[in-house]
């Protein structure tokens, strides 16, 4: 950090002059963000623990006077939560697998394989990009109950969350940048030895593209995990016991007592908690790779 | 010599053509197997997202009853500019994507400005601001309801330990510009939202080499001036792209307000957005669902977010031309 080229505004000497407003500028930074931001989950984790008369109590308590683990083994069951974590974990670990073989697929032909009128897709790939998802909803939702030429209607069945995960242009465009870096001399090399382009990808292009798989993959699981429009209209319009934890929870929200929705809200946002905590050098850094340079 | 090189062709050329015939069913199978590993993202990208695009427009434009389906020219569009919550909802977007920009978009390029001048505690920092971004949205949203209730919520009480007037937050019923219930979705939203924003704005302050702002020093600029001369120019783009993604963002607000007010859509509609309205219009239990409406306010969001995200794409590639070196 002393290093005069790694510097940034300030420079480190006069850091050094005003070492006490630094502290100051330092502590506050810490003590603010630390409530406004772990402030909140607090709250969402204590006051599950509450009753429900003290959930709804004039004024609210800041730590529970009387600890009600019970609170969130009731909201489990009256919420249903295994039945909404087995679903949404189907929904987003089968939307992933379908996003990396079609996705890579495409993107390693769109980068190495060039067919003809390659460039026409992808560019009509890219256009999609520039509507977003929410405006087509309507139009989505009808061709999904009744899909054109095949008059197959997917409302209900998973494939109604995997199959439209798959059209993510960002995620083509990102791999194939990716792939379009790989040196030609290494995929030439693969060639002579007469690998065929599966074979190429398999042992030559995939090992190399890690990371930006490791990017892909977290934020597909995480675009499934955190919708709520879509899966409302398709699964849970369709059955309710197919719902996702986010409409599962909204839903059971007008008709169980606070304290339970905050401790099955609670429940639902350990599993990205924990989600985050691990993989956070990757989502971090593959936010600025992606959004940035994307 | 033109007749001789004519009359020599035919003997040279029958091995060349089986050869140039080879390499052309070699280059077709090549090309076969590049649509094979294409097909199945084309499939998807037709169906369920070419397809609606086209299908949307060509909704706007019909009317079906009874499981008939007739042109009806620009009756939908006709329709919809006569309802008033269209109106309403067009300008509660509007009011919540100003005041998520005011909000939303100034805070994150002042906190990550902060952070980049921290030499401890970047990296927790860091992590906090993005906590948010990755909780379930019910979760975080149905918190921030309880936290907004009027009786028994967190603000009311700490308001009324600081003597001050409280609030009935989402649920106020005034609808006025600002009205408070889309202040307060704006406060839930920006807490949900901003870490993103501000890590890629901390990515893009890092990338400013450290020799400018001692230039800049050299010529005796002060730390304002150095944020107006160096700081944000540097990050021009970065901020330009950022304001453009945020505008198309927040235009699609509809979970925020959906939840807040347990599904319904504010007192007297003061939280109703574009797309809460297309809900409306296509699916509510209420009433008969229409799609054709909810299409033709579609294709209107549509156009009024193409324009944005046009701009959007157009900078990317200004960014990509210019981080990459030139071959």
């Amino acid at each position: 950090m002393a290093d005069s080229t790694d510097r940034s505004l300030i420079s480190s000497a006069q850091l050094n002059r005003h070492r006490i407003a630094y502290r100051v500028v330092l502590t506050l930074m810490v003590v603010i963000f630390t409530l406004v931001f772990i402030g909140p989950l607090y709250f969402l984790f204590a006051d599950g623990l509450k009753s429900t008369q003290e959930a709804v109590q004039v004024p609210p308590t800041i730590i529970p006077a009387h600890v009600h683990p019970g609170s969130y083994t009731a909201a489990w069951s009256r919420v249903g939560l295994g039945r909404l974590l087995v679903n949404t974990l189907y929904y987003a670990f089968g939307a992933l697998a379908l996003q990396l073989v079609f996705d890579v697929a495409a993107a390693y032909s769109l980068s190495r394989l060039r067919p003809v009128l390659g460039n026409v897709i992808f560019a009509l790939m890219l256009a999609t990009l520039m509507i977003p998802a929410t405006v087509l909803v309507v139009p989505q939702y009808v061709t999904v109950s009744d899909l054109p030429l095949l008059h197959l209607n997917l409302i209900g069945s998973p494939e109604a969350i995997w199959l439209p995960s798959v059209a993510n242009a960002f995620n083509i465009f990102l791999l194939k940048r990716f792939f379009d870096s790989i040196p030609g001399d290494l995929l030439a090399a693969a060639a002579i030895d007469g690998a065929s382009p599966l074979r190429t990808l398999r042992s030559v292009v995939l090992p190399i593209s890690r990371p930006i798989i490791g990017v892909v993959s977290i934020f597909s699981l995480v675009a499934v995990w955190k919708d709520f429009l879509w899966p409302l209209l398709v699964e849970y319009g369709y059955n309710p016991s197919r719902e996702t934890l986010n409409v599962g929870i909204f839903e059971a929200g007008s008709t169980t007592p606070q304290n339970l929705i905050l401790a099955a809200s609670a429940m639902a946002a350990v599993p990205t908690l924990v989600f985050f905590l691990v993989f956070q050098r990757n989502i971090l850094s593959g936010l600025t790779a992606g959004s940035l340079k994307g | 010599m033109a007749d001789l090189a004519t009359l020599r062709k035919p003997a040279a050329l029958s091995p060349a053509r089986s050869r140039a015939g080879d390499r052309l069913a070699a280059r077709a199978r090549r090309n076969a197997s590049a649509h094979g590993f294409l097909i199945g993202a084309v499939i998807c990208f037709a169906f369920f997202s070419w397809y609606p695009i086209c299908r949307e427009i060509v909704m706007s434009f019909q009317k079906s009853s009874l499981g008939v389906t007739s042109w009806t020219g620009l009756a939908n569009y006709e329709r919809i500019f006569h309802d008033p919550t269209f109106w309403t909802a067009w300008k509660n977007t509007l009011e919540f994507t100003v005041l998520a920009l005011i909000i939303g978009y100034a805070v994150p390029f002042f906190v990550a400005i902060l952070l980049n001048e921290l030499r401890h505690a970047k990296g927790y920092l860091r992590c906090l601001v993005y906590l948010p971004v990755m909780l379930p949205p019910t979760s975080a949203l149905l918190l921030f309801a309880y936290f907004y209730d009027p009786t028994y919520g967190l603000f009311n009480d700490i308001l009324r330990h600081l003597h001050l007037p409280v609030s009935q937050w989402v649920q106020s019923p005034g609808t006025g510009l600002p009205s408070m219930a889309m202040i307060s979705v704006v406060i839930a939203a920006t807490w949900m939202n901003m870490g993103g924003a501000t890590l890629i704005y901390l990515a893009a302050l890092q990338n400013i080499p450290g020799e400018l702002y001692e230039a800049a020093e050299l010529d005796g600029a002060g730390l304002l001036r150095k944020i107006r001369h160096v700081t944000i120019p540097q990050t021009r783009l970065v901020l330009s792209m950022l304001l453009l993604l945020q505008i198309v963002a927040t235009m699609q607000m509809f979970v925020e307000a959906f939840i807040l007010t347990n599904g319904g859509a504010g007192v007297n509609n003061n939280t109703l957005s574009v797309v809460n309205l297309i809900y409306q219009y296509a699916f509510a239990l209420s009433g008969a669902s229409n799609y054709n409406s909810a299409s033709a306010l579609g294709v209107v969001l549509m156009l009024v977010l193409a324009v944005f995200s046009g701009g959007y794409l157009w900078l990317t590639r200004q960014t990509d031309r210019l981080s990459r070196p030139p071959s």
